[in-house]
Parts: C-alpha cells; sequence; structure tokens
C-alpha cells in the first residue's frame, strides 16, 4: 500500500480519440468475458447476442434509454440473475463466485434520515460487513490487533480518497445525496476490488460533482487497474475517460470506443429512427432526435 | 405494595432491604437479563425499522401466557411458544420490497386483533384471580421463580450468543441489503434469524413488563442511545446501560408504591428519550461547514 502520484497516468485525452494505452500492449487476463449472451425478465428478452470483454483497468460505460436491461446486466454480472443463452465468466469462475472482489453501487441509494449511523461504519461494512462475528473495538489489545488497524487505516484511506474526511463521522442520514454517494464509492472500494460495478453513480450529484466522482473513477481504475463497469445516464461527465461503450437499445446492441459507438449512423440503426451526434467545441457529445421516449445524452434529466 | 414505612433514600440500605426478600432479588435477576436481551435486540430492531414486528410478537405472547396458565404451564413456556412461533410466521410472509411492510402490515393487523381476543378468551375462560389479566398485559414482577429466572438466563445466553455470531453480517444486511447481498451475505436468512431473536427477547421482555409495555424495554432504550451517539458500539453499551437503569429504579420504586412497575420502567425510559432528544436538539449544529464539492486528492495508495 504505497501512496504514488498518478499525474503520468492522468494524461488521458480529453477529445474522444481513444488512444491505446501502455498497459493495453501486453495481454491480460480478461475479468468479464460475456460470449453471445441474452438475458430475459419477466418473460420479456432485455438483450442478445451480446459479446463482451473486459480486461483489466478497463473503464467501460453501459448507456442507452430507460428500460433496455442496463442494470440488469449489472445484476447478471453480479450473478443474481441467470443468462438464459451464453456464457460469462467473471474474474475468471462463473458468475457470482468471486463477488467479493467486486465494488458494487447500486442504483440511487439514499439512507433513512433517521439512520443513525456514521458515515465511516457504512465504509468499513464494505471492508468486512460479511465477516461473522462482532467487530472489536480497535483498542482492544488482543486478538488480530494488526489486522484491525490496518482495517481502520484502510477506511481513513478510503474516505480521504473520495474526499469525505470531513463528514465521515456524521450520521449518515444527515448527509446531503452527494455525500452518501461518495462515502458509498468508498464503501463499493474498501475491499480493493478488481472490479467496480457502479449503477448510475451520478444520478444524484450536481456537475461540478460529477465531474469530480468521474474523474476519481477513472483515476483509481487505471492507477490500481481496476475494471469498471458504470452504468450511466448521461455519457458527457465521463466521456473522457472511457475505454469501451456498451450501447443498449431496444433495436439492439453496439459495442465499441466512443468514438465507434455514439455516432449518429450507429444510434440510427440501434433506435430505427434519425438521430445526430454534435460535438461541441469542448468534447461534448449532443445527441439529437432521440425519440421522445428516451433520455438525450445532453439533455437535462427528466 | 407497601412492605415498610418507605424507603430510607440510602440506596444501600434500601437494596439490602428489598433484597431480604427472595421475591425481589428474583425480580433484579429478570429484570437484569430481560434489560440486557431486550436493549440488544432493541439496538437492532430500531436499526432495522422492525418495531411494528415487536409490537406484532408481544400481543402474540398475550394468548401464550394465558393459554398457559388455562392449562396450568408457567406463564413463560406460552410466551416463549407463541412468541417464537409468531416470529416464524412473519418471516414466511412475502415481503413487498427491501424494506417494504406494506402488504404485512395488513396481515399482521388482523392477526394482532384476533390474539389480543383469543388471550381476552383464555383468560375469562380460566376464571381465576381477576388480576391476571392486568399482570398479562401491564406487567408484575410479584412471584417470579427462581426457575423462571434460569429459563430467562438461557434463553437470553443462547440469543445474544447466537448474535454475536450473526451480528456484523446482520448490521449489514440491515443498513445495506443490496450491497450486503451482493457480498454473498444471506440477508434472508438473516432476516428470519433476527424475527426468531426477536420473538425470544419480546418472550422475555413480555414477563417483566407485561405484553403492552414491551417497547418500554424493547424501543426506547435503544432509540434513547442513538439519539446520543451514531457510533454502534457505544450505542449499543449506552441501551444496554439505560435498560438496566429503568428497570432497577422501575422495580424499586414499584417496590415502596402501590403502583404496578410496568407504568415506573415505561415513565422512567420516557423521561430518558425525551432528555436525549432535548440534547440532541440543542446541540450546537457543525454541519454548515462542510462544503459540497471537496477537492479530489490526486494521490492513490493501495
Amino acid at each position: 500500500m504505497t501512496a504514488h502520484s498518478l499525474n503520468s497516468d492522468v494524461d488521458r485525452q480529453p477529445s474522444n480519440t481513444v488512444a491505446p494505452r501502455k498497459e493495453d500492449q501486453r495481454p491480460v487476463p480478461a475479468v468479464i468475458t460475456l460470449r453471445d449472451a441474452a438475458v430475459e425478465r419477466g418473460g420479456r428478452r432485455l438483450w442478445s447476442g451480446l459479446d463482451l470483454t473486459v480486461a483489466a483497468g478497463e473503464f467501460v460505460a453501459v448507456l442507452g434509454p430507460n428500460g433496455v436491461g442496463k442494470s440488469t446486466l449489472v445484476q447478471v454480472i453480479l450473478g443474481a440473475l441467470p443468462l438464459i443463452e451464453g456464457e460469462l465468466r467473471v474474474l475468471g469462475g462463473p458468475a457470482g463466485r468471486a463477488n467479493r472482489r467486486i465494488g458494487y453501487l447500486p442504483q440511487r441509494r439514499s439512507f433513512d434520515p433517521s439512520l443513525r449511523v456514521r458515515g465511516r461504519d457504512i465504509v468499513r461494512l464494505g471492508l468486512d460487513g460479511h465477516r461473522w462475528g462482532l467487530p472489536l473495538p480497535a483498542w482492544w489489545p488482543w486478538p488480530g490487533v494488526t489486522a484491525r488497524r490496518a482495517a481502520t487505516a484502510r477506511v481513513e484511506e478510503v474516505i480521504d480518497l473520495v474526499g469525505a474526511s470531513g463528514y465521515a463521522d456524521r450520521p449518515v442520514g444527515e448527509l446531503s445525496g452527494g455525500e452518501q454517494q461518495r462515502l458509498l464509492i468508498a464503501q463499493a472500494l474498501a475491499p480493493a476490488p478488481d472490479l467496480l460495478l457502479l449503477d448510475e453513480p451520478l444520478d444524484s450529484l450536481d456537475l461540478p460533482n460529477q465531474a469530480a466522482v468521474a474523474a476519481l473513477i477513472a483515476t483509481i481504475s487505471r492507477a490500481q487497474r481496476v475494471a469498471v463497469i458504470m452504468v450511466a445516464h448521461d455519457v458527457n461527465p465521463i466521456l473522457s475517460h472511457l475505454d469501451t461503450v456498451v450501447y443498449l437499445a431496444p433495436g439492439g446492441s453496439k459495442i465499441g470506443s466512443p468514438r465507434e459507438v455514439i455516432t449518429g449512423p450507429t444510434l440510427t440503426q440501434l433506435f430505427g429512427t434519425p438521430i445526430e451526434v454534435l460535438t461541441a467545441s469542448d468534447g461534448r457529445l449532443v445527441v439529437i432526435g432521440h425519440p421522445a421516449h428516451c433520455d438525450g445524452h445532453a439533455g437535462p434529466e427528466p | 405494595m407497601i412492605l415498610s414505612a418507605g424507603p430510607s433514600w440510602n440506596p444501600i440500605i434500601d437494596l439490602q432491604q428489598m433484597w431480604s426478600f427472595p421475591f425481589m432479588v428474583n425480580a433484579f435477576r429478570a429484570g437484569t437479563i430481560v434489560a440486557v436481551l431486550a436493549g440488544v435486540m432493541g439496538w437492532f430492531m430500531v436499526l432495522r425499522r422492525q418495531s411494528f414486528a415487536g409490537h406484532t410478537l408481544s400481543l402474540i405472547g398475550f394468548p401464550g401466557a394465558a393459554g398457559a396458565v388455562l392449562i396450568g404451564v408457567a406463564a413463560s413456556y406460552g410466551y416463549f411458544a407463541f412468541c417464537l412461533a409468531g416470529a416464524l410466521v412473519i418471516a414466511a410472509l412475502p415481503r413487498a420490497g427491501p424494506g417494504g411492510y406494506s402488504e404485512e402490515s395488513a396481515v399482521t393487523g388482523t392477526v394482532q386483533a384476533l390474539a389480543l381476543a383469543c388471550g381476552f378468551l383464555f383468560v375469562a375462560l380460566y376464571k381465576g384471580f381477576l388480576n391476571s389479566i392486568n399482570a398479562l398485559l401491564f406487567g408484575n414482577f410479584l412471584g417470579i421463580s427462581a426457575g423462571q429466572v434460569t429459563l430467562l438466563g438461557v434463553v437470553a445466553a443462547l440469543s445474544l450468543a447466537a448474535l454475536a455470531v450473526i451480528g456484523r453480517p446482520l448490521a449489514f444486511a440491515s443498513i445495506d441489503p443490496e450491497v450486503a447481498a451482493a457480498r454473498n451475505v444471506p440477508v434472508r436468512a438473516l432476516s428470519v434469524a433476527f424475527l426468531v431473536l426477536l420473538g425470544a427477547a419480546t418472550a422475555e421482555a413480555s414477563q417483566i413488563t407485561g405484553t403492552l409495555l414491551v417497547f418500554a424495554l424493547l424501543v426506547m432504550p435503544a432509540a434513547t442511545a442513538q439519539a446520543l451517539t451514531a457510533r454502534p458500539g457505544r450505542a449499543l453499551a449506552l441501551t444496554v446501560t439505560i435498560g438496566l437503569v429503568v428497570t432497577w429504579l422501575g422495580l424499586s420504586v414499584a417496590y415502596y408504591t402501590p403502583f404496578p412497575v410496568g407504568f415506573f420502567v415505561t415513565s422512567f425510559a420516557f423521561a430518558g428519550y425525551v432528555a436525549a432528544q432535548a440534547v440532541r436538539h440543542t446541540r450546537p449544529r457543525w454541519r454548515a461547514a462542510s462544503s459540497e464539492v471537496s477537492p479530489m486528492p490526486t494521490g492513490i495508495a493501495r
């Protein structure tokens, strides 16, 4: 556990050209391998024929309109929902086998205002909450005092990392949505996972916080070679950090670099209606002509 | 009840006087055992927002105790049998969703009314001394036998031992069920185990405070402690302390006055709760200091 600067790593292009990164040059075992996969929910086929390989350190966004099975993909990777066709391997085994190496952030959670537990305790549960027994206090002399100190230090470290030190000791129910979300990201990071599954983590944040959290996740992904799969509503805050986009739509799916996938012809084909993608001067993508029931990438939240 | 001229206001002399009667020694022993178990279980119950389940279990215990008296068995066995069976029934009811009790409330409300009615019928059939219904509903510390104390102690020791094993994953599953499930914590099984333990704690508390006043020991100490601190360890210790203090005070005051013990335990617990809320709301607030957007550190440690 050594701290090192990331400045040399943070040179990912602000424009959307996907420059091959130096890690990509050598072969790495895949974190996720999905082959010709299909899934059903409530008797309805959500997606099929999905092929996806995610390598360590890769940052993948899952985009698409509501109800198309983005969160379902996350559930499948966690092993909570079986595939009806195809094959899936996660972290070298069947889905669900290595969930303790996965940091998971479910969609849109906010804690009850009356919940009287500190943010720090929430983060600590992410580290060892699955273990049987009761936690001994940190000052208790015996046994396993080294492990307890290491756990306390690790919690402190991830709280620092997400910039939540100022409020980690307050009852989590009293915190704002953005503060809670940072603590939940710290909770997901606490066990030093090999894969992060984040379901709309930027949803409850304002714009400056969205950019900050997106940059933080990208930094962790590269520095610690953690694969990240992020379900997102709006691609713009994460666009400059992305390696791969999985675009799910009612008319099929498309996987590739952001430049390949978020294009007028591709989206037109996926949605079966004319769609144009414009690039603003700051590199943001503006998608125009989505059907009314779909959410535009650059538009305000409905 | 008045057995002497009144308290000397010297706690040591008063305790010596009370403890010169075996029934008072048994009452203090039973009260202490119950206060510890009910406090700890109550902390989890408040955390899980399952007070309604606790209330239901206590009402289910009433016909159990009345029925036991009717067939000539000690009321303790009736409380335990009905509360534990009731816990399993509540656990088997379908749940609306994570944390959702909307379906449950209608079913359990129906069962509560039936339980009270059956209990009343059993008491009427028994035609015993008229006081027994008051004792069952509002508590009685007279006539607690040494055997009953042993039974309370064994059940409490078993329950606390079980809680020591499942405590941490139970807290995880209570606070954050989705993430706990993703980390392979058996959320459903823990929920059943918790209800069974809650049934045991409710059966114990009913024997001191009566069916209708179990919350004096099950909810009030935990709610008071959670108002004062958000640190789980301290909150648990404080819960047990408050439970013990109000039980001992209640027993002592009831010994020297003609009024029932349930009233005093409840009133002292309520006074503590009101005082804690007053302290909490007059404490200076320190939340405005932290800003929403905190700077993102660039150093990553692992």
